[in-house]
């Protein structure tokens, strides 16, 4: 047992270090600087709040365009992509290795993890050769930016569940419907699409799979706003939008298929969680007072601390069992699993009592905050968002129940039964 | 990095996987439940000695095997799966742990031959009264030669050779006035009295003193830091049996709702249940993970040992707790009766969560080694 890299990793871990420190700035626990946003929160395709309204939110998608195209010239921004579309051609745990220095650095995120992680493979393995050889080299560099568009109102946790119609016409096809929690569609140039085109079928056979250009007419983006205020996420209506038959990936009906490619990159694609996390507490409780002095000093406080603790270390060293079997070329068992249903859960848990730890002025929640500028505010709103994207904690419940325990699936009422004669709740 | 257990780690665990499976099933464990006579299993004890588990990470010189702590903790996991009734930790984690790192080179040749071969059985005791120990409530003392006092609840006392216990060897009644001593048990002056615990596959006394022989251990004023230490390695070690003691409460409860049917279907496929397994295995996994980086700083001397400890105890204790009560619960009504084995993790699971200190205890001491390690 040890904690050492390879030669050849250390030479790796070296690169990626040598790049960071060159080209981006360190981030702190809690930093004092009053624009510093750190710890980032931030999901994939969600890029972290910008205050200030469109101009800057527009500046701050520029800044990370800039920081994508020098990560893509030094060849870190698609680690595991061939090197014939301009990726790194490296293994996951040089993708691990590069992570773990990123961390320590602020630089933007959010913006490009969805193209990279997921629908770039996607179109690696069902697009023709001539969209690879389009698309995906602009993917690496931040120049196009691409979105997800799968979920919809009816269709979340029960994903199949998709409306989206999807219509022949000649060699074209007309989409209409509504897709929701798509990140990133008000800033995405691209986006792929599962939409329903034959209702008649039974549920998993009806769909197909399409990529289109986000500028195409029909197509109208309206963010979601947050109760955190903010809005990361869209609703994305489609009226009459007409693409061609070459934009589909994969055969008609076998869109759940394609789907599966995209989203068992999913969990890979969302990467390290956010930091919000025993390291934060641990330092606001440090600064806080309670009735009988510093927070740290009280005994209950200690006795919480002490479990997310061992949560959060404990999911670290999980990860570090994940990246051992990654490293001797094998399957990484159950890290992938268990980091965000116990990450979502803690960090909300942590900002709650967080909160309780600064008493009234824990209600205060304003960019002129004296109190840790905000930070367990934010993740009060933050985490509740994060118990549900990407899979909700019932659902990662089901799937370690189901795939890594093998337990029996659900009983279900929609297996053999034509779409169009579902119930839905509505009919 | 590799933070795994090396191949040959995996094969002494494999074949101590496959031993207790034949030898300690589970109605040799209830042999010593359903006897207040026996306090361990006496065939199954000499067995792993002879294989030589108990001188795992004792040295060769001294009539160990002279392989790692990374072995013992293999070795730990198993016990803890099998819930073997024996005095394993007592005599090993705690007892040979004192010797090895605190022992004269006379005492580990005269102490750690006979531990080594599981020939004589040793413990280890600091509670004397209600409580989480402090050294203002060790009264036992140390004088002219000779130990007075009392101490309870004594982890396998009734079974033990040999005890090591802290007394105070001035009057001042602070920390830097207690000593480890060494106690020859069979000698007169020790009078045993049996105390029913919650395992009693795990059982202990409390013992008396009175004017007994006693060798001090390692250096004079020093008993508490050197019970941090052996505590700190104890912990890591408790927690490889605590996951694997969790890993089959888990097991169990899978296994019992895929056969068991109501409302015509597997229990198993309710979401209530699937969900409880699901936070089963959640915790069982970080308490894994907590436990290898114990495995880590123990088998390293790292100075990460009391945090790493204190995180594995902290972790295995919630893990295996929950584990054995979810056990039960998905077991329904059978899983309250005598005749299922859930009580059998049960009772374990608490019993070892209580043994070298409470789990509140734990994460303060969690807490307070990771202030400290702060201001380093």
């Amino acid at each position: 047992m040890d904690f050492n890299d390879s030669q050849q990793e250390a030479a790796f871990r070296k690169e990626a270090r040598d790049f960071l420190e060159a080209n981006a700035e360190k981030r702190s626990i809690i930093s004092d600087k009053p624009n510093d946003k750190s710890p980032q929160i931030a999901v994939a395709g969600a890029p972290e709040t910008v205050k200030g309204g469109k101009e800057a939110a527009q500046e701050a998608l520029e800044r990370a365009k800039v920081w994508q195209k020098k990560k893509a010239e030094a060849g870190f921004a698609a680690i595991l992509w061939p090197k014939e579309f301009g990726g790194y051609g490296g293994s996951p745990i040089q993708q691990v290795i590069y992570s773990q220095e990123e961390h320590d650095y602020l630089v933007p995120s959010g913006y490009f993890e969805i193209g990279i992680g997921m629908l770039g493979p996607t179109m690696m393995v069902w697009g023709k050769d001539e969209d690879k050889k389009r698309y995906l080299p602009k993917m690496i560099t931040g120049e196009e930016i691409w979105c997800q568009l799968f979920s919809e109102p009816s269709a979340g946790s029960d994903l199949a569940g998709i409306k989206m119609k999807a219509e022949k016409d000649g060699d074209e096809w007309v989409l209409n419907g509504q897709k929701v929690w798509t990140s990133g569609a008000h800033f995405a140039d691209y986006g792929m699409i599962v939409a329903r085109s034959d209702p008649s079928a039974l549920k998993h056979k009806g769909l197909t799979y399409f990529y289109l250009d986000m500028k195409t007419p029909g197509i109208e983006v309206r963010p979601i706003k947050q109760i955190s205020g903010t809005s990361n996420f869209n609703e994305v209506f489609f009226n009459d939008v007409r693409i061609p038959d070459s934009q589909r990936l994969g055969g008609e009906g076998e869109g759940w298929k394609v789907a599966l490619t995209t989203l068992m990159n999913e969990r890979l694609a969302v990467g390290d969680p956010p930091g919000l996390d025993f390291d934060q507490i641990f330092e606001a409780t440090k600064e806080l007072e309670v009735e009988d002095g510093l927070a740290i000093k009280n005994s209950e406080v200690r006795q919480k601390m002490a479990d997310w603790y061992v949560q959060s270390r404990g999911l670290q060293y999980t990860k570090f069992r994940s990246i051992t079997a990654l490293s001797k070329g094998q399957t990484p068992g159950p890290e992938l699993s268990i980091s965000k249903l116990v990450t979502a859960s803690k960090m909300q848990d942590v900002s709650a009592y967080a909160l309780e730890l600064m008493d009234s002025s824990g209600m205060v929640h304003h960019d002129q905050n004296p109190v840790l500028k905000n930070l367990f505010q934010n993740g009060y709103f933050f985490s509740a968002a994060m118990r549900i994207a990407g899979g909700t904690d019932e659902v990662l419940r089901n799937i370690i129940a189901e795939r890594v325990l093998g337990l029996p699936q659900d009983e279900r009422a929609d297996k053999k039964v034509p779409f169009n004669e579902l119930p839905s709740g509505k009919n | 990095m590799n933070f795994d257990f090396s191949d040959d780690q995996k094969l002494l665990r494999d074949q101590a996987r496959k031993f207790l499976f034949d030898k300690c099933d589970r109605k040799s464990v209830r042999t010593v439940l359903d006897d207040d006579q026996l306090h361990y299993h006496k065939e199954l004890w000499s067995q792993i000695s002879e294989m030589g588990w108990t001188g795992t990470a004792i040295p060769e010189e001294y009539g160990g095997l002279g392989l790692g702590m990374l072995e013992l903790c293999v070795i730990a996991e198993e016990l803890g799966r099998s819930l073997a009734p024996t005095p394993f930790s007592s005599s090993i984690y705690l007892f040979a742990e004192f010797i090895k790192n605190y022992g004269s080179e006379d005492q580990k040749k005269r102490f750690l031959p006979s531990i080594a071969s599981g020939e004589k059985i040793g413990t280890f005791a600091l509670s004397e009264t209600n409580g989480t120990p402090k050294p203002s409530n060790v009264k036992t003392k140390f004088s002219s030669g000779k130990i007075n006092g009392y101490k309870s609840p004594v982890s396998d006392g009734e079974s033990a050779d040999y005890l090591i216990i802290a007394a105070n060897s001035d009057d001042k009644g602070n920390r830097n006035s207690l000593s480890l001593y060494i106690v020859d048990l069979n000698q007169n002056g020790v009078s045993k009295k049996s105390l029913e615990t919650i395992d009693p596959t795990r059982p202990a006394c409390s013992i008396n003193f009175e004017n007994i022989e006693a060798e001090i251990l390692g250096e004079q004023g020093m008993a508490w830091d050197m019970t941090e230490n052996i505590l700190n390695r104890a912990a890591v070690l408790y927690s490889f049996e605590q996951v694997g003691g969790a890993q089959v409460s888990l097991d169990e409860a899978k296994k019992y709702s895929m056969e068991r049917f109501a409302f015509g279907r597997q229990i198993g496929s309710f979401q209530a249940l699937k969900h409880k397994m699901a936070d089963m295995y959640v915790k069982i996994e970080l308490a894994r993970s907590n436990a290898y980086y114990g495995a880590w700083a123990l088998s390293t001397d790292s100075n990460e040992l009391p945090v790493a400890a204190a995180g594995a105890r902290v972790s295995a204790s919630d893990a295996f707790n929950y584990a054995a009560k979810e056990n039960i619960q998905i077991h329904g009504g059978v899983g309250f009766t005598w005749d299922y084995d859930c009580h059998l993790f049960y009772r374990r699971s608490k019993l070892l969560s209580l043994n070298i200190g409470s789990t509140r205890q734990w994460k303060e001491n969690l807490i307070s080694n990771l202030e400290k390690r702060n201001i380093v």
